[in-house]
């Protein structure tokens, strides 16, 4: 394609046939792969079907009967408030990846330390916080004792705080993940920006402030979508660590979900409830964007 | 040039596309490809792979090999997936109506969507054929009944028994409880010197149930408890209430370890195993960790014994049982060899019902003589339980269609968390199973 020249080139491009050549093979594997079973998810929820034998048409009655179902919005509500602890804990990923980015010494190896959890898969990491939580030889529970505190909770048993319980290990999970994105992006910005900065005698918080926050404001734009449509469709953990219990307090949207679809095998309902968890995770995305829009696009 | 590497580019991504679509129905082939008449291939789909079950893999082999060579015409094709794999595949070939001849299944809810397809063969010919069916233990082909028909042949039988460290019980000169009171009084007894009395992980739900389960079949005395399963009477019967209620108050009182709800089954075995619970409640199939094990330290299986769950206020029969069948055979009602496939699983739940406990330890659904058998002391004290068995009581999550028991299970963690009265427990039964019939 090199040998091409521009002209060449363009000349391809304007051929019908050819951009449709060209974009066929990815849009028909999103087609099949995304685009279909979207489709027969929301189908599926129009009927009575148990994921095995034959299925009955029951219209809309499985997604009134989600909309009504309480134990439904307990689990919307639980994956709500997961995606609105990820959105806070973006600002101290934020402000690591700062500190990380203005050479300090050793920020190499913290980088790396900190994308570790990143490296686990979700399966090892639920393990190793099930041990820390472990209420009678938890490591957690052993220091809360040694410091005194006689009754320290049974944290995963605690209908009242297993769901908190849970988001630590999914904060710290993905914690690597946006340090690294920012860092990145806070690498990109020109040393000479900062550097005429402090020339006009600004100090280190203006400069993260004013100057640095803006301009990889398209990032985390970018990561707060991330984190938020991430959070509501959230499963493994929760699924590992407590599968929704105790009765229903850590249950999330898509373990909800997967109960029903194949605890139960209500397999119209579970897709039903599916189908909704992607209306709310677009409704929620498109919010997101129009509240973070902004018209101005800061160059440097 | 320029167009011959968009069509080649063009043909490599559907041929892609079209493998990664197209591989279910591609590695699902049945096995009638013999169609001469004489030679016949019976599918035979099971989950205990060499690497993780070999002593069950061997004894598949085993029975293959000898009904093979008893029936010259017939050839068993093997396929062997992992558990969770095993599920799925099933589950897609019964959409595709590409099941195995022979395969296994679960009982109760399990099997249930298949029956209602059509999918599986009602079996009560082959039970009904030289007397097998009174071979079975009492209660366990019954677990494999829709709408009174039998559709699987069990192979396995596990029953729940309290499993106690006899090394602590000597140390606190506890014996045996034959009375509900009893226990209690070795519960209180534990707790004062500050031994965890009861390992429970009831994360898992069903581990909790048990406890409820044997409450209830004591003191429901004559099958109330399955007649409430049924439909038949109400949970909010006095005797199932208290069921709930001694249950609940025995978790209020602390006799299970700390945050049991919170702790996964395996955690809670490890603690009983680990020396730091002196009882657990779980079913037989556990037995190789008490006996056979070799990587089970040889002081604590010489020290866990068992007992059978006490008998409540007088009441009950220390004879009955909860447990139920593990998997059993199934016959596809579409196979072109449906009646060899018969054969097959008959010679087969026969033939496994002599070796599965001798060379697996695994209790089979059939009876078993202990006479002649060399088996570890507690094995055989097992068998002899279930001969003499007067009634089994099937675990509530067989029992009960799959939507009641996802009820059950949320409203036993509600229960032994206290978030719920016993008189809720009852009432969120009967609305579950009013509302599924």
């Amino acid at each position: 394609m090199q040998s091409l020249g521009a002209s060449e080139m363009n000349k391809v491009m304007s051929n019908k046939l050819m951009i449709t050549l060209y974009i066929f093979p990815a849009l028909f594997l999103i087609a099949v792969l995304i685009i279909v079973p979207l489709i027969l998810t929301g189908y599926y929820g129009l009927m009575d079907w148990n994921g095995i034998g034959s299925m009955t048409f029951i219209g809309m009655e499985n997604y009134i009967n989600a909309i009504q179902d309480a134990a439904f919005w307990d689990s919307a509500w639980h994956s709500l408030l997961l995606a609105l602890f990820s959105t806070l804990s973006l600002v101290i990923y934020l402000a690591v990846s700062m500190i990380l980015a203005s050479k300090i010494k050793g920020a190499d190896l913290l980088r790396k330390i900190y994308l570790i959890p990143m490296l686990l898969s979700s399966v090892a990491i639920a393990q190793l916080w099930i041990k820390v939580y472990n209420p009678a030889n938890g490591i957690l529970n052993t220091i809360l004792r040694g410091i005194g505190i006689e009754n320290p909770p049974s944290w995963l048993a605690n209908p009242d705080v297993v769901l908190y319980a849970i988001f630590i290990p999914i904060l710290w999970q993905y914690a690597g993940f946006y340090i690294l994105i920012y860092y990145a992006a806070l690498k990109n910005i020109p040393e000479s920006l900062i550097e005429s900065a402090k020339i006009d005698g600004a100090n280190p918080l203006q400069i993260a402030y004013k100057i640095k926050l803006p301009l990889i404001m398209g990032v985390v734009k970018v990561t707060i979508v991330l984190a938020i449509v991430g959070s509501l469709k959230y499963f493994d953990l929760i699924y590992v660590m407590t599968g929704g219990g105790p009765s229903g307090s850590s249950e999330v949207m898509a373990s909800y979900m997967y109960d029903l679809a194949f605890s139960t095998n209500n397999f119209g309902y579970g897709s039903a409830i599916g189908f909704l968890l992607l209306i709310i995770t677009l409704i929620v995305t498109i919010i997101i964007r129009k509240l973070t829009a902004s018209k101005e696009d800061i160059q440097y | 040039m320029k167009k011959m590497k968009a069509v080649t580019f063009l043909a490599a991504g559907c041929a892609t596309a079209m493998v990664m679509t197209g591989c279910n129905s591609e590695s699902s082939g049945s096995g009638d490809g013999s169609g001469d008449g004489e030679q016949k291939t019976i599918e035979f789909m099971h989950l205990w792979p060499e690497g993780s079950s070999k002593d069950h893999y061997d004894i598949v082999n085993e029975i293959i090999a000898d009904y093979e060579e008893q029936n010259p015409n017939t050839t068993v094709e093997l396929e062997v997936l992992s558990n969770e794999q095993y599920k799925e595949k099933l589950q897609v070939t019964s959409t595709s109506g590409e099941l195995p001849d022979v395969g296994m299944t679960w009982p109760g809810g399990f099997l249930e969507p298949y029956v209602d397809g059509e999918m599986f063969a009602p079996l009560d010919d082959v039970l009904d054929e030289d007397g097998l069916r009174d071979s079975y233990v009492e209660g366990t082909t019954e677990a494999y009944e829709v709408d009174g028909s039998t559709y699987g042949l069990p192979l396995e039988l596990n029953v729940a028994q309290v499993f106690y460290n006899s090394a602590i019980f000597d140390e606190y000169n506890l014996e045996e409880p034959e009375t509900y009171e009893e226990f209690e009084e070795i519960v209180n007894t534990l707790k004062e010197n500050d031994v965890a009395p009861i390992a429970l992980g009831n994360q898992d739900r069903w581990t909790g149930s048990l406890w409820y389960m044997y409450m209830a079949d004591r003191l429901g005395e004559d099958n109330l408890l399955n007649q409430a399963i049924n439909g038949e009477a109400s949970f909010t019967e006095e005797p199932l209430v208290k069921a709930a209620e001694k249950t609940q108050n025995l978790a209020a009182n602390g006799a299970f370890t700390q945050g049991f709800n919170g702790l996964s089954d395996q955690e809670a075995k490890s603690m009983f195993m680990s020396e730091q619970a002196a009882m657990y409640l779980i079913a037989t199939w556990d037995l190789p960790n008490y006996t056979t094990d070799e990587t089970v330290s040889q002081d604590f299986q010489d020290a866990v014994d068992y007992f059978d769950f006490p008998t409540v206020e007088g009441k009950g029969n220390q004879n009955s049982y909860v447990g139920g069948p593990g998997v059993g055979l199934f016959v596809s009602e579409d196979s072109d060899v449906k009646e060899e496939s018969k054969d097959f699983v008959k010679y087969f739940s026969e033939k496994w019902g002599e070796k599965s406990v001798s060379d697996a330890g695994v209790i089979p659904a059939t009876k078993v003589n202990t006479d002649n058998v060399d088996l570890p002391d507690m094995y055989l004290e097992v068998l002899d339980d279930l001969n003499n068995a007067d009634n089994l009581t099937l675990f509530a999550d067989v029992q009960m269609s799959p939507d009641v028991a996802e009820t059950h299970l949320t409203a036993i963690q509600s229960l032994f968390g206290e978030e719920i009265t016993p008189e809720e427990f009852a009432e969120m039964h009967d609305e579950a199973i009013e509302e599924d019939q």
